[in-house]
């Protein structure tokens, strides 16, 4: 149990007619960030709530750092720290009395750390949190939780209010903590983010696990594109085992190869003589967009600028 | 969209200047949108304004039809007024007294209570459907959309006004049916019209002032509460009329916009003329409100915000710190407005005697209170039976935080850490047990200070007043245990019980005896056992009983907590 962080097996939740989570699997190790990723509505926030005992299983098997997380919830919440995505603060409190109540029921937060964090995320500690906007919360919950030192940071989408640069320097947080040998569970849709951050990825669908893996081991599912330009002509190329989407104009050519493919691809190219070759690893976006591309309503394309990008200029 | 579509070109020509002259054209554009928003407002308040207008027709209905029972003569009439001209205390709580007549009497009865209830029916209407509306968000939704600046405002202020107009013109009915004068129930409709427009135009500034919509409700409320203690001072600094059976006011019932209900004199010399200030309460208030609103940002209020702390306090790092944080505001207001009300009683104690004289109905109520007992010793166990109620209306409401802070989503991070769900909703409880424990040892000792201050009487009856409040103690925490147990086990209805179990307890305690309802119906009230002290001695087995009973409610409620998911 010790190289396990947590461990989720066939995972049941129902709210009356709608399952939330069906037979779901999730592992992740101590010490990896692990990206959790899914659509809205996929089940995540639901699987975080059941991992702090929010909410309470229909079925299956659920250790969280070696315990019950229903059972065991405040010796365990003593060990973690939670951000929500969407936080509520009580209007009336300053942020820097909400960061440190919450850092203090944890068990105590890093005086140091917690002056170092207001800083790098510019938050003013003294403004009532009735005025703080949506990524001003964010940040207040961000700042106690990483003020403290824990073994889980559960962060359900931490980053969706805000700003790139703060993105940034909420990055160099998590390699802080997992620098020290933290665990962190990153839900997320913004695939930028876990691309940057996460070892491995587990993949949320409908309640159900549809993928898990490295980033390395995903990828290997995934085609990589490549743009050529060659002295022969690159006729025969869209016809060729694993080559899709290819356009080809005589002696130019964009086009992707499933990985199986690559050393054959590359070996035929060779033949006619290549004169500039680029090729752009899988992203994750590709990924996702593998399961989700054709489900994908308009709905959720449009709360998420990153995939509309992808929609339309794709890397 | 009758008020949208006129307003669309103007909106669609090159940006009017700001401010240049009085007529520019922006004006008309700021109200557009109006009609849909107050269509949207029906719609929300389709259930929650009816049955406000119902409850006070129908409470109307019953307080005519005892009236009308117990001075259905005009011999009794007279003595009801020749007593209650010249009783300052029954001037000041009940209202003055102009005629003879049974519409008269039924003015002096209700009026005051009525404005009361009509104000604080419009005060919420209006912080409902403006500030409360930017505090969630929705209004900022809204004005993204084609709505003018001044929309949301008059939308609330439209729907106030229909509403006040309809329980007007029900209240019309309700008299015209005890065949009452038509211009006297017609002058009391309007008038209880015009002060529901009146505190509806105070809401209307308060909402843009205050700093949320909480204090907007609060401080609305308080104009309430010092326009009903202005003209009380004016009724009880009056004078009896030359006839015997009526009151000439002092100057500060003029002050109060419940005061100018009174001062119409409906069913007696009617004086039209006070439509007047009314109206022109009325049209100040809106004004300044619309000027208000365009000078304020949306979700701000007038009053600034100060910048606070930046690390919490040692006392703030806790559960309970936390709670008592919640609640603080909370227990200050209903400590100041109770104290403040014991000390009034306190100080006419002594007048009782006097004061039931004037209301047979009182009499008969301190009569069934319990066998012997001087009417001092029996006034004193029925006041602290009616704020021992108010006093669990607080331990209703502060327990109902607990459903508030997790239909935030504010006790989501809280649950997420070291906190367990039995410590959270306990130190709730903690603060709320005490705080009600606190509030009754203030109102007794206000009371006994009070009624010493005024009578020289001490040691006995001084301390009378302070055991008959603590001896109400073990009955607000039942009320709170079960709020804590609804919260646990019926989240969707723990509001609906809380304030159901409070009215149960205001009717069988305060009013039982007088519908004469069998005593097993009273019992359900635990407001109804409690040792009627000083008036008898204390008994401690039913003061032990309902202890027990609100430790068993809470423990079920602390255990059953832990079973239920969390409302996300």
């Amino acid at each position: 149990m010790s190289t396990c962080a947590i461990h989720v097996a066939s995972l049941t939740k129902t709210f009356g007619p709608v399952t939330a989570l069906d037979r779901f699997d999730l592992d992740v190790g101590v010490g990896e960030v692990h990206g959790f990723l899914g659509p809205n509505g996929a089940g995540k926030s639901t699987t975080i709530r059941i991992l702090l005992g929010l909410l309470r299983r229909d079925h299956g098997e659920v250790v969280l750092l070696g315990g019950d997380p229903w059972r065991d919830a405040v010796a365990l919440h003593r060990r973690l720290a939670y951000v929500p995505g969407d936080v509520h603060l009580w209007p009336n409190l300053t942020g820097g009395e909400a960061i440190d109540l919450l850092g203090e029921l944890r068990g105590g937060l890093d005086e140091q750390r917690r002056g170092e964090l207001i800083e790098r995320f510019q938050l003013d500690p003294t403004k009532r949190c009735s005025t703080y906007s949506k990524g001003n919360r964010q940040k207040v919950a961000l700042i106690s939780a990483f003020a403290s030192h824990v073994e889980l940071y559960l962060l359900d989408e931490p980053t969706s209010g805000l700003d790139p640069l703060m993105d940034t320097v909420f990055q160099a947080c998590v390699r802080d903590v997992t620098a020290v040998g933290s665990t962190v569970l990153l839900s997320s849709h913004i695939l930028a983010e876990v691309e940057a951050l996460a070892d491995r990825v587990t993949i949320i669908r409908e309640g159900r696990r549809v993928e898990s893996g490295t980033l390395a081991e995903l990828r290997h599912l995934t085609r990589t594109a490549m743009r050529v330009r060659t002295r022969a002509a690159l006729d025969g190329l869209a016809a060729l085992d694993g080559v899709h989407d290819a356009e080809v104009e005589g002696t130019r050519a964009r086009f992707e190869v499933e990985p199986d493919a690559m050393g054959a691809v590359q070996r035929w190219l060779a033949d006619r003589d290549v004169v500039a070759l680029t090729s752009s690893p899988p992203t994750l976006q590709q990924l996702f967009l593998r399961h989700y591309g054709q489900e994908l309503t308009a709905d959720e394309v449009a709360d998420d600028p990153d995939q509309v990008a992808v929609v339309e200029a794709p890397r | 969209m009758s008020t949208g579509t006129p307003a669309r070109p103007v909106t669609a020509s090159p940006a009017p200047a700001r401010g240049d002259d009085a007529t520019h054209p922006g004006r008309l554009a700021e109200l557009t949108g109006t009609f849909r928003l107050l269509r949207l407002a029906v719609r929300r308040d389709r259930v929650l304004l009816p049955v406000w207008i119902l409850s006070l027709g129908v409470l109307l209905l019953a307080s005519v039809a005892s009236i009308a029972g117990l001075y259905g003569d005009q011999a009794a009439r007279v003595q009801y007024a020749v007593t209650m001209a010249p009783n300052v205390v029954a001037r000041a709580f009940e209202g003055p007294i102009f005629g003879t007549s049974l519409g008269a009497v039924v003015m002096t009865e209700t009026f005051g209570m009525f404005a009361v209830l009509v104000g604080v029916m419009s005060i919420q209407a209006i912080v409902r459907h403006t500030r409360l509306e930017e505090e969630t968000g929705r209004a900022e939704l809204v004005g993204s959309a084609v709505v003018g600046r001044h929309a949301p405002l008059t939308a609330a202020l439209v729907l106030t006004f229909a509403a006040n107009l309809l329980l007007g013109v029900i209240i019309t009915v309700i008299l015209l049916a005890y065949d009452l004068p038509v211009a006297g129930a017609a002058l009391a409709g309007l008038l209880l019209m015009g002060v529901g427009w009146g505190f509806a135009g105070v809401a209307a500034i308060t909402a843009q002032v205050a700093a949320s919509a909480r204090s907007a409700n609060g401080m609305a409320g308080a104009v309430i509460g010092v326009a009903y203690f202005l003209r009380a001072v004016g009724d009880g600094l009056g004078e009896v009329a030359p006839s015997g059976v009526a009151v000439v006011s002092a100057w500060p019932s003029w002050l109060s916009p419940i005061g100018w209900g009174q001062q119409g004199r409906a069913f007696a010399d009617e004086r039209w003329l006070v439509l007047v200030p009314f109206g022109v309460l009325v049209f100040a208030t809106v004004a300044i409100a619309f000027t208000l609103t365009r000078h304020r940002d949306v979700g701000v209020g007038m009053r600034p915000v100060r910048a606070g702390p930046a690390t919490a306090s040692a006392a703030l790092r806790s559960p309970v710190g936390l709670a008592w944080r919640l609640q603080r505001g909370s227990v200050l207001g209903w400590t100041a407005g109770l104290v403040i009300a014991a000390g009034v009683f306190g100080a006419i104690g002594d007048e009782v005697d006097s004061f039931l004289e004037t209301s047979e109905e009182l009499a008969e109520l301190f009569a069934g209170l319990v066998d012997g007992g001087g009417l001092v010793d029996l006034f004193i166990v029925f006041l602290m039976g009616l704020l021992a109620v108010a006093v669990g209306a607080f331990a209703v409401q502060g327990m109902l935080r607990l459903r508030t802070e997790e239909l935030s989503g504010r006790a989501e991070p809280l649950l997420a850490t070291a906190v367990a769900r039995t410590r959270w909703v306990a130190s709730h409880l903690v603060v709320v047990a005490a705080a009600s424990a606190g509030l009754l040892a203030a109102i007794g000792l206000a009371g006994g200070t009070a009624f010493g201050l005024i009578t020289g009487e001490w040691g006995s009856r001084f301390w009378g007043w302070v055991l008959a409040a603590l001896v109400t103690i073990p009955a607000v925490w039942v009320l709170g245990a079960l709020v804590v147990l609804a919260v646990a086990v019926l989240p969707r209805w723990a509001a609906a019980i809380g304030w159901g179990a409070l009215g149960v307890s205001l009717v069988m305690g305060q009013l039982g005896a007088l519908f004469e309802l069998p005593q097993w119906v009273l019992n359900v009230s635990p407001f109804t056992h409690i040792p009627a002290v000083p008036a008898e001695d204390l008994r401690w087995l039913p003061v032990l009983a309902l202890l027990a009973v609100a430790a068993g409610l809470a423990t079920l409620g602390l255990a059953a907590i832990r079973r239920r998911d969390l409302v996300t």
